[in-house]
């Protein structure tokens, strides 16, 4: 009986519904929590960045104009499809955290849990955060949260799937499309998010996910004129230039903490109302 | 004179092109010589004489060819480089709206970018040309006035050139009349792959004739021709019928205009240069989306023709959403960080 050959698998990023190599051929060495070497991973740069963005900003008329009662049932279905994959997501966050396989699996449930969470949330958002307006005059007046646009999402470093998807979810929830770097050290559990979205009914280009350095790609992207939000939750030290940066194209900014936030606490509205528009709409009425 | 000769010794390319010698041209006139079409007269004297010249033209290598127009697309062209390529490139673009549903207000308004591309830069060049239909020729002039940028108006029942002779031809009287200073038109591709290609020549002679003093661009329609030879042999025949121009394609069929076909036509023009002394100018129409594609474009134009073509006299881009590519690649390189479609007028 002769050997197998072992399936060594290739970590890429997730682009466009594609999953492609960085366009500057680089790669990364990413270790668990004990410094073991554990894969090579795709080094993003800022034009893979920027492609990103082309890649968001198409995708983004279809997935906001989808109903929201649709984007509920995609949000749902990425939830069934990481059930499936739960095994494989428990052995990447405990490698690369250093937790318990007990510990993994609850961080898992957790996260699978918050998809879950948003994907409730689409369709309630108008009802809790628009209404009608009382005005004096002849006008039916209401008002309407609508999504901004494409967001920029620095995931937090430390929690890499549980703070991932705390991130992504809710900018997925409001209707926006995003570019998301993934944690620099923690990479893997993105990678294979990657490949759930893409069997998962979400459109290629709603979300992008870069694996590399936030603090690299952070910038370009804060400055980019085409980004309309960013999320600086893993921007760590850099978190207040990127705040200046994106002040020049008058961005939507989620402002970040000095120390990581317990992702496991419920997020309630304050993740999803940062990348909201308000549209009023004044309708004339007869008398 | 030294350079011209060299040029013909250095004819032979990868693609199989030499400079050519039809019918004993004698002495090689030098650039900018008056024309010397003497030499070629005989070549159209009978049907049965030019098919023999056309295809007397060498053959065109199809491997060769798409080698070596990939391979200049590989050359990195970066920073004050691009800064002079995305300029000239603007310079180059004809900025064109041919559709069923152009009104005058569109064409005022594509005008007024063609005057200032960029509204946030005055430093920003104007382009090339403005290219409507005929009819609203006369809108585009009145727009353009005084900026000196050229009214373009396709002719000769553009896009499929099915109509009577007597048709095109009013055709471009009308559009002239209109003001268009350049026509573009269409060759009858059905007579040219019928083989009739003293009929074809006859009417390109006719509509240069119709033109008056407006510049002549021949389309080839480049897609519909299915070789590299036909392509080759078309240019060819326009440009012994006087067109000021080369034209790949409408925009209409796809293919529209690629590299390939761009590179045998740039060698049409440097053998018909080296030959005659007549230098007729290039456009690629159709398909040019991108800065790196027309930036592609300027590099064969060095390599192949010379820096001679590199103007917008000589070198034109057909094209309507490349402009805003450009434009987008200038503010990043003006700005230093990446600009989105937010920020340049939507056409």
């Amino acid at each position: 009986m002769p050997e197998r050959l072992e399936v060594r698998k290739t970590y890429k990023l997730y682009l466009g519904g594609k999953f492609p190599r960085s366009e500057s051929g680089r790669t990364y060495e990413v270790t668990d929590s004990r410094g073991r070497f554990v894969a090579n991973a795709a080094w993003a740069s800022r034009k893979d960045a920027r492609d990103a963005v082309v890649a968001a900003r198409g995708a983004f008329a279809g997935w906001s104009g989808a109903t929201a009662y649709n984007r509920g049932q995609v949000l749902y279905r990425v939830a069934e499809v990481m059930e499936g994959r739960a095994a494989q997501f428990a052995d990447e966050v405990a490698a690369g955290e250093g937790l318990s396989a007990t510990k993994a699996r609850a961080a898992v449930d957790a996260a699978i849990d918050r998809w879950v969470w948003y994907a409730g949330w689409t369709d309630k958002l108008a009802s809790v955060l628009g209404g009608t307006n009382p005005v004096a005059g002849p006008y039916f007046d209401f008002s309407l949260p609508e999504p901004t646009g494409v967001v920029a999402v620095l995931a937090p470093q430390r929690s890499s799937l549980l703070g991932l998807v705390s991130v992504v979810a809710p900018v997925l929830a409001t209707g926006c499309t995003a570019v998301v770097v993934s944690s620099k050290e923690r990479p893997l559990p993105a990678i294979t998010l990657g490949e759930v979205l893409a069997t998962s009914d979400v459109p290629g280009g709603v979300v992008n996910l870069l694996t590399g350095d936030a603090a690299e790609i952070g910038p370009w992207l804060a400055e980019h004129a085409d980004v309309d939000g960013i999320d600086l939750a893993g921007s760590g030290t850099t978190a207040m230039e990127l705040e200046r940066s994106a002040a020049g194209t008058l961005k939507r900014v989620l402002r970040t903490t000095a120390e990581e936030p317990d992702w496991t606490a419920d997020p309630g509205l304050s993740r999803m109302t940062p990348f909201l528009e308000t549209k009023t709409v004044w309708h004339p009425i007869g008398l | 004179m030294l350079s011209v000769v060299s040029g013909m010794m250095t004819g032979v390319t990868p693609t199989g092109s030499t400079a050519l010698d039809p019918a004993a041209p004698g002495a090689v006139a030098a650039p900018g010589a008056p024309r010397t079409l003497d030499a070629y007269a005989d070549v159209t004297r009978s049907d049965a004489a030019f098919r023999a010249f056309l295809h007397g033209l060498p053959g065109v290598d199809q491997v060769g060819a798409e080698a070596r127009a990939a391979q200049l697309g590989t050359r990195s062209i970066k920073t004050t480089a691009k800064a002079w390529a995305i300029d000239t490139a603007i310079s180059m673009v004809d900025l064109t709206t041919l559709e069923g549903a152009d009104t005058p207000g569109k064409v005022r308004a594509l005008a007024a970018k063609a005057r200032r591309p960029d509204a946030t830069d005055p430093g920003c060049p104007p382009v090339a040309a403005v290219c409507v239909y005929g009819d609203l020729a006369g809108v585009a002039t009145e727009a353009l006035a005084g900026s000196g940028i050229h009214t373009a108006a396709v002719a000769t029942a553009f896009p499929s050139g099915r109509a009577s002779r007597a048709v095109k031809l009013a055709d471009v009287r009308d559009a002239v009349a209109n003001g268009a200073d350049e026509i573009d038109m269409v060759i009858d591709r059905g007579a040219f792959l019928a083989g009739r290609y003293l009929d074809v020549f006859e009417e390109v002679v006719a509509v240069k004739e119709a033109c008056g003093s407006a510049h002549l661009k021949v389309i080839l329609e480049t897609g519909e021709l299915r070789t590299y030879d036909a392509v080759r042999r078309a240019s060819w025949l326009a440009m012994l019928a006087g067109g000021d121009f080369i034209k790949t394609s409408t925009g209409k069929v796809s293919p529209a205009a690629t590299l390939p076909v761009c590179l045998v036509m740039l060698e049409a023009v440097r053998d018909f240069r080296a030959a005659t002394g007549v230098q007729i100018g290039v456009k690629p129409a159709g398909g040019i989306k991108t800065t790196k594609d027309a930036v592609k474009h300027l590099v064969m134009i060095n390599e192949v023709v010379g820096p001679d073509w590199l103007s917008p006299d000589w070198f034109r881009f057909g094209a309507s959403s490349l402009l805003n590519d450009l434009l987008l690649q200038r503010q990043k390189l003006r700005t230093g960080h990446y600009s989105g479609p937010d920020h340049v007028s939507v056409d």
